[in-house]
C-alpha cells in the first residue's frame, strides 16, 4: 500500500517531494515514529504503556478483522446519528425561531449562549435516570451536546441573511414556502453546515464518553474494556480508528458545506 | 422622549429579560406542580424545592468549597500550562514559517479531534491521580491557544510593523513593543477558548474517573441515588461554568479595544 502511495507521488511529479513543507512533514512523522519505537524498546515507561508500533499494527489488524467490532461500531454510529437527528432538528427549530424574532432572541438566546460551553457529560446521571442504562441515555447525551452549537449557529445564520436577498424575494412576491426554500435556506446553508459540523464533533464526544462511563455495547465500551484488561495495543488501535473516523466525519461535513456553496455559484 | 428616558421606560429594555427570567421561573413552578400531582415521577425528577433545599446540604456536608478549590487548582495548573506552552509554541511557529506551514493543519485537526476520549490512555500513563485530570485539560486546551497566537501575530497590521521599522527597532523590540501588544486580543481569544475546553474536560474527567473535585461530587451523589443532591451539584457546576464564561468574556471585551 505504501508503495502505491510512493508510485502515485512519483507520478505526480518531483515538485511534491521537492516541497520543503512535505519534506519537513515526512521528517517529523518519521522522527516521532523512531522516538516512539525507541521509548517502547527502552522500557523507560511501564511495560506496554508505549507498545511497539508492530504490536499496535497487529492489534489494529485484529480489531478491523473482528466482525464483532463492526457490531459495536454500528451501535455507536446509530446512537450518534439518532442524537444528531434529535438534537440537530430541535436546534434548527429553536435557532430559526430565535433568529427570526428579536424578542425571543433577546429573552432566551443568552441562556443558550451561556449554557453552551458547560460540561455536558455531568448530565449523564440524569439521562440514565430518564432514559435508562441502554442506548437511550447515550442518544440523549448526543442530542444535548449537539443541540447548542446547532441552535446558536442557526440563530446567527438567520440574522446574517443579506436583507437585499429578502427584499428581492419580496419584490418577486414569493410566498412563504418559496421564501424559505429559495431565499432563507440557501443563504443560511454555510453557517448551518458549520453548526452541524461543530454539533457532530461534540455529539461524538458526548455519546462516546457516556459509553465509556456505563454501557455494554459500542466503541466507548470497547475502549474502557481494553483499559480494564490493560490491553494497551488494542486501546491504541481503537483510538486510532476512532480519531480517523471522527476527523474524517468532520472533514466530510465541512466539504459538504463547501461543495454546496460551489454548487450554488 | 429623550434617548435616556426612553432607555429606562421603554418596555424593549426590560421585557426580554423579564420574559427570559419569567420563563425559567414558570418552568420550575410547572415542574414542582407536575411532580406534586404525580404526573412526573418524583423518584426520577426531584421537586425544584427539594433541589433548592439540597443546596445547603451539599454545600455543608459534601465539602463543596474544598472540592471547588481542588477543581480550581487543577484548572489553574492546566491553564498556566496551556498559556505558557501554547503561546510559546505559537510564537515559535510564527517565527519559523516552514514549521508553521508543515504543522498548522495538524494542530487545527487536533483542535477538532475528540481528545477527551483518550482519557483511559492518560489514566494508564498518569494513574488515577490529579495529573490525569490536569494533563487531559492541558491536551484539550492547547491547540486553540497555539492557533490563535499564530493568527494574532500574523494578522498584525503591516503599518504598525512599518512604524517599528522607521523607528529602527531591533527584532526583539519590535516583537515586544509592536507585535505582541497588537496580537494580544486575538491571543486572549485563543486562551479563553483553551480555558473553556480545559474546564469542560477537567470537570468531565473528574466525573468519568470518579476522582478529584466537583465532577466526582456529581458521580458520588448519583451513585448514592441522592437525586436532589445530584441535581443541586449539577446546577452548582453549571453556575460556576457560566460565571467563568462571563468573567473571561468581560476580559476579552476589555482587551479588544487595544487592537
Amino acid at each position: 500500500m505504501a508503495e502505491t502511495g510512493v508510485l502515485k507521488r512519483a507520478n505526480a511529479g518531483p515538485s511534491l517531494l521537492a516541497d520543503p513543507v512535505t519534506r519537513l512533514r515526512i521528517a517529523i512523522i518519521v522522527s516521532l515514529l523512531i522516538l516512539w519505537e525507541a521509548v517502547a524498546a527502552s522500557g523507560l515507561l511501564y511495560r506496554d504503556v508505549v507498545p511497539s508500533l508492530h504490536a499496535i499494527a497487529i492489534a489494529l489488524f485484529k480489531l478491523l478483522a473482528t466482525p464483532d467490532f463492526y457490531g459495536h461500531l454500528g451501535v455507536t454510529i446509530g446512537e450518534i446519528a439518532a442524537g444528531m437527528l434529535i438534537g440537530g432538528v430541535l436546534g434548527l427549530i429553536v435557532g430559526i425561531a430565535l433568529g427570526a424574532n428579536r424578542l425571543l432572541s433577546q429573552a432566551y438566546e443568552s441562556l443558550l449562549y451561556y449554557l453552551g460551553p458547560t460540561p455536558k457529560i455531568i448530565f449523564f446521571p440524569i439521562m440514565i435516570m430518564w432514559f435508562g442504562v441502554g442506548p437511550g441515555s447515550k442518544v440523549a447525551m448526543g442530542a444535548i451536546s449537539c443541540f447548542f452549537p446547532v441552535a446558536l449557529s442557526a440563530a446567527s445564520a438567520m440574522r446574517q441573511i443579506d436583507k437585499t436577498l429578502i427584499r428581492v424575494g419580496q419584490s418577486f412576491r414569493a410566498n412563504t414556502w418559496q421564501m424559505a426554500t429559495k431565499i432563507y435556506l440557501p443563504a443560511m446553508r454555510l453557517p448551518i453546515v458549520n453548526g452541524i459540523r461543530l454539533g457532530l464533533g461534540v455529539a461524538i464526544i458526548g455519546t462516546l464518553l457516556a459509553e465509556t462511563k456505563l454501557s455494554n455495547r459500542g466503541i466507548g465500551f470497547l475502549i474502557i474494556q481494553a483499559y480494564s484488561l490493560f490491553d494497551m495495543p488494542r486501546m491504541y488501535a481503537m483510538l486510532i480508528v476512532l480519531f480517523v473516523l471522527a476527523i474524517g466525519a468532520n472533514a466530510l461535513v465541512g466539504r459538504l458545506g463547501r461543495f454546496n456553496v460551489i454548487g450554488q455559484k | 422622549m429623550t434617548h435616556t428616558a426612553g432607555a429606562i421606560t421603554s418596555p424593549s429594555r426590560w421585557l426580554p429579560a423579564a420574559l427570559g427570567l419569567g420563563t425559567v421561573i414558570a418552568f420550575f413552578l410547572a415542574m414542582e406542580i407536575l411532580i406534586r400531582i404525580g404526573v412526573i415521577n418524583r423518584y426520577i425528577v426531584p421537586m425544584p424545592s427539594q433541589i433548592a433545599a439540597a443546596f445547603e446540604r451539599v454545600i455543608l456536608e459534601e465539602d463543596i468549597w474544598g472540592r471547588f478549590r481542588l477543581t480550581f487548582t487543577e484548572a489553574l495548573i492546566a491553564s498556566a500550562m496551556i498559556t505558557v506552552i501554547g503561546v510559546t509554541l505559537g510564537m515559535l511557529l510564527y517565527r519559523f514559517e516552514l514549521w508553521r506551514r508543515a504543522t498548522e493543519t495538524w494542530i487545527a485537526a487536533a483542535a477538532s479531534a475528540p481528545t477527551v476520549l483518550m482519557y483511559p490512555l492518560f489514566l494508564v500513563i498518569f494513574g488515577r491521580s490529579m495529573w490525569t485530570i490536569v494533563m487531559m485539560g492541558f491536551a484539550a486546551g492547547l491547540p486553540p491557544v497555539i492557533l490563535k497566537t499564530i493568527e494574532g501575530l500574523s494578522t498584525t497590521r503591516p503599518v504598525l510593523i512599518n512604524v517599528g521599522r522607521s523607528f529602527n527597532l531591533s527584532p526583539a523590540q519590535s516583537f515586544a513593543k509592536i507585535l505582541l501588544p497588537a496580537a494580544l486580543p486575538t491571543i486572549f481569544v485563543g486562551i479563553r477558548l483553551g480555558l473553556i475546553f480545559t474546564l469542560i474536560n477537567i470537570v468531565g474527567v473528574e466525573f468519568l474517573i470518579n476522582f478529584g473535585g466537583l465532577g466526582q461530587l456529581i458521580n458520588d451523589l448519583a451513585e448514592r441515588y441522592d437525586l436532589p443532591g445530584t441535581y443541586a451539584a449539577i446546577f452548582f457546576v453549571i453556575l460556576i461554568s457560566v460565571c467563568f464564561f462571563i468573567v473571561t468574556e468581560r476580559i476579552e471585551r476589555w482587551l479588544r479595544p487595544a487592537s
